[in-house]
């Protein structure tokens, strides 16, 4: 489903530009700074789940030999503030802080309490030990539902329920109440023929980025702060380190290094402040770094959930009513991304009677971060699950029913203006055509296994941003092309692509790097599936830009008026005189003339991407695993500048997807404790694992680019788990309504339908 | 004359009505109207000199930033809606 456009260089598949580095190792990740006089710090962390902190006692550690200094929330200042952090949400600045050092109270097993830096890390774990903290324990409240009760364990004393600007009179751990409602929705349950009621529980689940968190920071005595950092945003850190540190943003500078993962993970800032305010106390640069309990128990997993749908669908097939009520939980503070989950949980569908309920819970559990999609997955999960067994019921084909009900341009959404050009219809079609859904599926497989198919859709807002660029000619017509947006997935090639095709260069001509804040104007965050998009579109007005400014400058040589230049791809003329850029290039240089050009641009993005997934298991019935067999992802990206990085999103998703879906969850005991603070324990995919991933790109372009980009990184993560759960019932007939579905899950599942046959 | 999709929450107090036509030439003037139609309507949209924070506004489909100075076209739809953000 190829554009009409032929692009010179959008559509090829070039080497990334930080290959080379990052497989001889030659890369820098945030462990691998050194400074000179660097010390080393460590966090001590909460062993209670909920717990009031009477008294912190450092003196033993500071005693220590080789210990330099120790901090608590005490040397942190009072922070009052509401910061826009990534796609649009808002952070509490004042948890923010209290969540990098508790305050009065720890609210989840590993909460940070204090840090000591010394002159080894040794040294500093060892004075760890010494520190003593008189805890009152609390009972917990860790299941989203007990939370939600009146007269559950409260986490704060003084956060009541938000619904669209109106407090509770009460206390609560439920932060905030959102709605949306279209229609008439008890007419529309009315006039169905069949209606389906679900509920689903889902588990805390970690990004799982292989790079634990890092932060090296050096306070110079002038008060100028550099901090060096892997993150998905370093003016997102530095705007956090501002208002926690009350320091001016201008004497703040991020120097983000390569990054390991992030999966909208590495967007909080954790240890960046705590490394400052030790390299303030101390006079020396400091680093600290994670171990992996330290970032499974530390940092912000994705939330909890419970969800019940309801849906109904009259004796045409057509739907004619839905509901949902989903219940997130935040973790220890609040903004959870239940209001994503809101909007995804029937986005692939045109509704015209609906209701949506969305709560946001505190629960004893690391405050939540995003994680790829953040909230759509798991909505999608119950969505996608009870459509499947709407299809099931009415004899209809779970494609078609997608096609007959499936968003539009034009069509309602919760929560903002009706869809622009969206592409999910163009991907069911496309999964139709697929040699997959076309394959015949034997349900008997020759090891005696049960094999099952299902699909599942899917949907992710984009976002644009602010994105910033600069560019600088050389003398050998190369350019110099300086992003602030952290490359996670290749976006240093799809970015410098984009470039170079509305420069009239060659992709190799284009040299990205991505640098500091104050390199380069202001960039958001890498997240919201919104880089190759937003800082694409920079990229693309920056061309321009350079073009309009290296006529200007090339006018008074030619001794022409600018305007009568005129800019084909690479090649400048006027008035019988041309010249390629590479020879512009060179003139200029030798005339001592500097062309560096700088654009900020925030456009606008209405549409958002859409996915179809199909997914064949085999079922061991005895044991109970599942073993994805076969898997085909159809995206919409609107247009893969990268068509391989665009398949190595949708693989990735995919990958993480099964993940969820079949074994990742946070396991707590009954006093709140996380019990599998391991990658040993906490089981991620490998290899063995994951099948190919077969990809289709659709093409239907965004009307808000001038490529046509879509985003493409968060949306392969939500079918996964519903596709997953549909093949598992359509091999064995259970229906899993719990994630992950484990071997033991599956086999209850199985032992209940037989026993009640 | 702008028109405003009341969020499901605050319909309470339009009396059910889900969309409002109401002049304006920036946001903060739709406000304005809004609540004189419709009293306790602001305090619900808006915190000080900007949309309340969680919340997100779309102009004439495009989303804004969060100041009320934002200009709005003749006959622009508004819409309210949670702020979200993503991975």
């Amino acid at each position: 489903m190829a554009t009409e456009t032929k692009y010179r260089v959008i559509g090829t598949r070039p080497v990334r530009p930080d290959g080379v580095d990052k497989v001889t190792g030659r890369a820098l990740y945030g462990a691998d700074i050194v400074l000179p006089r660097m010390a080393h710090a460590r966090v001590l962390r909460s062993p209670h789940a909920h717990a009031r902190i009477r008294s912190i006692d450092t003196r033993q550690a500071e005693a220590l030999t080789g210990v330099l200094a120790v901090v608590t929330a005490k040397d942190l200042p009072d922070v009052d503030a509401i910061l826009m952090v990534g796609e649009g949400g808002d952070v509490n600045m004042r948890h923010a802080s209290h969540n990098i050092l508790a305050h009065d109270k720890a609210l989840y097993e590993g909460h940070a309490v204090a840090a000591v830096a010394a002159t080894s890390p040794h040294i500093a774990l060892e004075a760890l030990k010494r520190i003593v903290v008189d805890y009152e324990a609390l009972p917990p409240v860790i299941d989203v539902r007990k939370a939600m009760e009146p007269e559950a364990t409260l986490l704060h004393e003084d956060q009541f329920t938000d619904t669209a600007g109106e407090k509770s009179e009460k206390p609560s751990n439920i932060a905030s109440h959102t709605i949306a409602e279209e229609g008439d929705i008890e007419k529309g349950f009315a006039e169905a023929k069949v209606v389906v009621e679900r509920e689903f529980v889902t588990q805390t689940v970690h990004q799982g980025y292989i790079e634990p968190h890092a932060a090296v920071a050096e306070w110079r005595s002038d008060g100028f702060l550099t901090l060096w950092c892997p993150t998905q945003g370093a003016f997102a850190v530095r705007q956090q380190c501002a208002q926690i540190l009350q320091h001016p943003a201008s004497h703040i500078k991020v120097v983000p290094t390569e990054i390991g993962g992030g999966f909208g993970g590495k967007i909080s800032v954790y240890l960046e402040p705590v490394a400052a305010i030790l390299s303030r106390k101390t006079g020396r640069p400091i680093k600290i770094l994670m171990d992996r309990a330290e970032v499974l128990m530390g940092t912000g997993p994705t939330p909890g959930t419970y969800i019940k749908v309801k849906m109904g669908v009259d004796a045409e097939g057509n739907i004619t009513a839905a509901q949902a009520l989903l219940a997130y939980d935040a973790g220890a503070y609040p903004g959870s991304p239940v209001g994503a989950g809101c909007m995804t949980v029937f986005a692939p569908y045109r509704l015209k009677n609906v209701r949506i309920d969305g709560y946001d819970v505190l629960v004893n559990k690391p405050k939540s971060a995003a994680y790829r999609a953040p909230g759509a997955t798991v909505a999608e999960f119950a969505t996608e699950t009870v459509v499947d067994e709407i299809c099931e019921q009415m004899g209809l084909d779970p494609l078609e029913f997608r096609l007959k009900n499936g968003a539009k341009e034009g069509d309602w959404r919760p929560f903002g203006p009706p869809y622009t050009r969206i592409g999910a219809i163009e991907c069911v079609e496309a999964a139709q055509g697929s040699d997959h859904w076309k394959a015949p599926l034997e349900h008997e497989a020759p090891n005696g296994k049960r094999r099952g198919r299902g699909v599942a859709s899917g949907y992710w807002m984009n976002w644009g941003g602010t994105s910033s660029c600069t560019g600088r000619l050389n003398g050998d017509g190369s350019v110099f092309l300086l992003e602030g947006s952290t490359d996670i997935g290749g976006t240093r090639a799809s970015i410098a692509m984009q470039f170079a095709e509305a420069f009239g260069v060659d992709y190799a001509q284009v040299i990205p790097q991505v640098v500091d804040t104050d390199t380069v104007g202001y960039n958001d965050v890498t997240g919201g599936s919104r880089t190759t998009f937003g800082t694409g579109y920079a990229a693309h007005a920056l061309a321009q830009k350079m073009q309009r400014d290296i006529v200007e400058k090339l006018a008074p040589i030619w001794e022409v008026e600018p305007d009568t230049i005129t800019v084909e791809g690479a090649c400048y003329a006027s008035n019988g005189k041309s010249a390629t850029i590479m020879e512009v290039a060179k003139l200029l240089d030798e005339k001592g003339i500097q062309v560096v050009s700088s654009v900020t641009t925030s456009p606008h993005n209405s549409s958002g991407a859409f996915a179809t997934h199909i997914a064949d298991v085999e079922v061991d019935s005895e044991t109970g695993k599942v073993d994805v067999v076969r898997y085909t992802a159809v995206q919409d990206a609107g247009k893969a500048i990268h068509p391989a990085y665009v398949e190595g999103q949708m693989q990735g998703g995919v990958a993480q997807g099964i993940g969820w879906a079949l074994n990742e969850e946070y396991f707590y005991d009954s006093a709140g404790k996380l019990r599998n603070a391991t990658l040993l324990d906490y089981r991620m995919p490998t290899t063995l694992d994951v099948p190919p991933i077969e990809t289709i790109i659709v093409e239907v372009p965004s009307p808000d680019h001038p490529y046509g980009v879509r985003g493409a990184g968060e949306v392969p993560i939500v079918p996964p788990p519903a596709a997953i759960a549909n093949a598992i019932y359509d091999a064995v007939g259970v229906r899993l309504q719990t994630l992950p579905m484990s071997p033991a899950k599956v086999c209850a599942a199985i032992l209940a339908k037989e026993g009640a046959a | 004359m702008a028109v405003v999709h009341i969020p499901a929450p605050l319909r309470s107090l339009t009396g059910g009505e889900t969309d409002v036509v109401v002049p304006g030439a920036t946001l903060a003037e739709v406000v304005e109207a809004l609540e004189e139609r419709f009293p306790g309507l602001k305090s619900r949209l808006t915190e000080g000199d900007r949309i309340r924070p969680g919340m997100a506004v779309f102009v004439g489909g495009v989303q804004t930033p969060f100041h009320l100075s934002t200009r709005v076209p003749a006959d622009a739809e508004i819409y309210f809606a949670p702020a979200i953000s993503g991975g």
